[in-house]
């Protein structure tokens, strides 16, 4: 557990903002800060959770992480590679899965699996006995092949999770993984990440549920207004108190009475 | 990695070749249409300006002469009496009657008597008809000719053409046609190959922006570069025949729309073919690299299809050009200019003067553009102002 598969270092990303956020935001600053400065690292084998509230900068964290944005400053190296230098290395290490990849409505899951195997670049016979375990495990072969906008929401999500992992990537970056869904979807997904961990996998989620995190994580980090506050084991980190409760406390530190 | 530009070329064809609907509305409906229309616009103007073969017209004249009334025997025309003038005029408007002639008394009589130097006004025939009927046009035209004849005759020092078997246009079929293909041609394949791009290209990337799934595409490994170029490769085809079936449909109603003889294509060579497509081609590939840049940078569909509207309307403008200015552009420049080089060279090309210069130059150049255009879709893909920017 000593192993680093994630180093983050000193990341920063900024935004342009229009006139009229300008005015929304009440400020005067033409350029909002999303992500300033973070870094923090995870183990292999480790479930790893982004906690923070909403706006914080866990998205623009997991974006950059994922390379399908850039950082203005710093540097994040993912299995030894780094998001600036080496993007496409990046990418055919990790699995990412967030709610703004959609997958195409016209194609069926099965068309769209062969799809991003080719594109990972998986062999025929690795992808063949991969698809039937995946889509067996998930209840998808039944639907394998209907159009992908005639599926319930539940099982789109489950399609995009198993097509992120078609190249069964070492490690798995989720932003927000139980967002929207039910209770029993929820729990098929999270029972999931555990048996990747089981398996040696990396996972690295973001979300806003202090439960989840409670019941999922082995480290967290806590993301206040772009800046890590808080980042250790789930026990250093709640010293005691529930997740929740030490959450808040941090809040009010960082964020002054008015929060 | 040709293989990722392998992978997103089929994706795209099987997108575009899988949705049924789309994909004949896209390539065999134009095609059909633009024959449907053109034939029947063809037989509605002919049959528009021509009368029955049997048409014999209702002539009816006042003080009609012995010498006319010969002659319009000999013609197959039935003249009759008219009994009032204004009546008969009455008729001729009401498309009851096609022709009123009115004779001096004495036509014939005044006709030798009169001296061409004498400066005093001729004898002179009124012949009343109405315009807007076909019949009475066909009437008034045959009457004149028979007059103008008659006229001919009682004085004839030379004649201009006379006939007998001679053919004085030495324009052969090929050259009517080429002139006429030259003239038309560039301006329409611009159009249809535009429309085929329009047709594929915007839903292609824009739309894929709109949905959300081009982010899916762009954290794979898959390297923006192959994912420009698979995307215009299959968008090519698919405009390339969308273009071809409206192609197909023109030359096949043309000859009923110009009342040629024959067809049109008799003329051309494999050679001439093959310039074709190799114009056609590289023409495609740089409309599509355009429109897809313009699309990359849209955020919608509908907006993608609002910028490359301007574009179309100006590649038609081009095309315009081959209407005038007689042929093909000597000049070597014309042959760098996007949309103005493809068509001057297709015009040259239709009119059978097949300069390999200027063939391969607008080539070269629209290969040129294209792939500066892959570059630009590339940048485009990599940025995430452009990718993700709401």
């Amino acid at each position: 557990m000593t192993d680093l598969i994630l180093d983050v270092k000193g990341l920063r990303k900024t935004f342009q903002l229009s006139a009229k956020q300008q005015k929304i935001e009440k400020t005067k600053q033409k350029v909002k800060v999303a992500v300033d400065n973070l870094s923090f690292c995870a183990h292999r084998g480790e479930i790893f959770g982004l906690l923070g509230p909403n706006g914080a900068g866990k998205t623009t964290t997991l974006r950059m992480l994922a390379t399908l944005i850039k950082p203005d400053a710093g540097d994040a190296l993912v299995d030894g590679a780094s998001i600036v230098r080496e993007p496409e290395q990046v990418r055919s290490r990790i699995g990412f899965l967030t709610s703004e990849l959609k997958l195409e409505d016209f194609f069926t899951p099965n068309y769209l699996y062969d799809f991003f195997s080719d594109l990972h670049q998986v062999p025929d016979e690795v992808r063949k006995a991969r698809k039937q375990a995946l889509f067996s495990r998930f209840g998808i072969d039944r639907f394998a092949e209907v159009k992908v906008a005639d599926l319930s929401t539940g099982m789109k999500q489950k399609v995009s999770l198993v097509i992120s992992i078609v190249h069964d990537p070492d490690i798995i970056i989720f932003d927000e993984p139980t967002n929207g869904l039910d209770v029993i979807t929820a729990r098929v997904v999270t029972d999931f990440l555990q048996e990747l961990r089981s398996q040696g996998k990396s996972i690295l989620v973001s979300t806003h549920i202090f439960s989840l995190a409670e019941k999922l994580c082995d480290r967290v980090g806590v993301i206040i207004d772009g800046a890590m506050a808080l980042c250790g084991t789930l026990d250093e980190v709640c010293q005691g108190k529930s997740l929740e409760d030490r959450f808040f406390d941090l809040y009010v530190e960082r964020m002054g009475e008015d929060a | 990695m040709k293989g990722g530009m392998l992978t997103i070329f089929r994706k795209e064809l099987a997108r575009f070749f899988g949705d049924k609907r789309t994909a004949l509305a896209t390539i065999l409906l134009p095609g059909l249409l633009i024959f449907a229309v053109y034939t029947f616009m063809g037989s509605a103007l002919s049959s528009q300006f021509s009368v029955d073969e049997d048409f014999v017209p209702a002539v009816q004249a006042v003080n009609l002469p012995g010498s006319v009334s010969a002659l319009a025997g000999q013609a197959g025309l039935d003249i009759q009496p008219a009994q009032d003038v204004e009546a008969a005029k009455a008729l001729i408007q009401e498309e009851a009657l096609d022709l009123l002639a009115v004779f001096p008394p004495d036509f014939d009589g005044q006709v030798a008597g009169y001296d061409v130097t004498s400066g005093a006004p001729a004898p002179a025939v009124e012949l009343y008809y109405n315009s807007a009927s076909v019949n009475s046009s066909a009437a008034y035209e045959q009457m004149a000719a028979l007059l103008e004849g008659y006229e001919t005759s009682l004085s004839n020092k030379f004649d201009v053409n006379p006939g007998d078997g001679t053919t004085y246009d030495l324009a052969t079929q090929a050259d009517t046609a080429g002139t006429l293909m030259s003239s038309m041609m560039p301006m329409l394949l611009m159009i249809f190959l535009f429309s085929g791009c329009m047709a594929a290209a915007p839903e292609s990337i824009a739309g894929e922006k709109e949905r959300g799934t081009i982010a899916t595409l762009l954290i794979t490994p898959l390297r923006r570069r192959d994912l420009a170029l698979g995307k215009i490769c299959a968008l090519s085809i698919i405009a390339l025949l969308s273009g071809l079936s409206s192609t197909i449909g023109t030359l096949l109603s043309m000859p009923t729309l110009m009342q040629m003889e024959g067809g049109v294509g008799a003329a051309y060579t494999p050679v001439h073919y093959l310039a074709l497509c190799l114009i056609i081609l590289s023409t495609v590939l740089f409309i599509v690299a355009c429109i897809s840049l313009i699309s990359a940078f849209a955020k919608t569909i509908k907006e993608a299809q609002t910028y490359v509207t301007p574009l179309m309307i100006l590649a038609m403008v081009v095309g315009v050009t081959a209407m005038f200015g007689g042929g093909a552009s000597p000049h070597l420049w014309a042959y760098f200019i996007p949309f103005y080089n493809s068509v001057q060279a297709m015009a040259g090309l239709f009119a059978l003067e097949l300069n390999w210069t200027h063939l391969l130059l607008t080539v070269g150049c629209n290969l040129a553009y294209t792939a500066l255009g892959v570059w630009g879709l590339t940048r485009m893909f990599n940025s995430e102002k452009v990718m993700f920017q709401r």
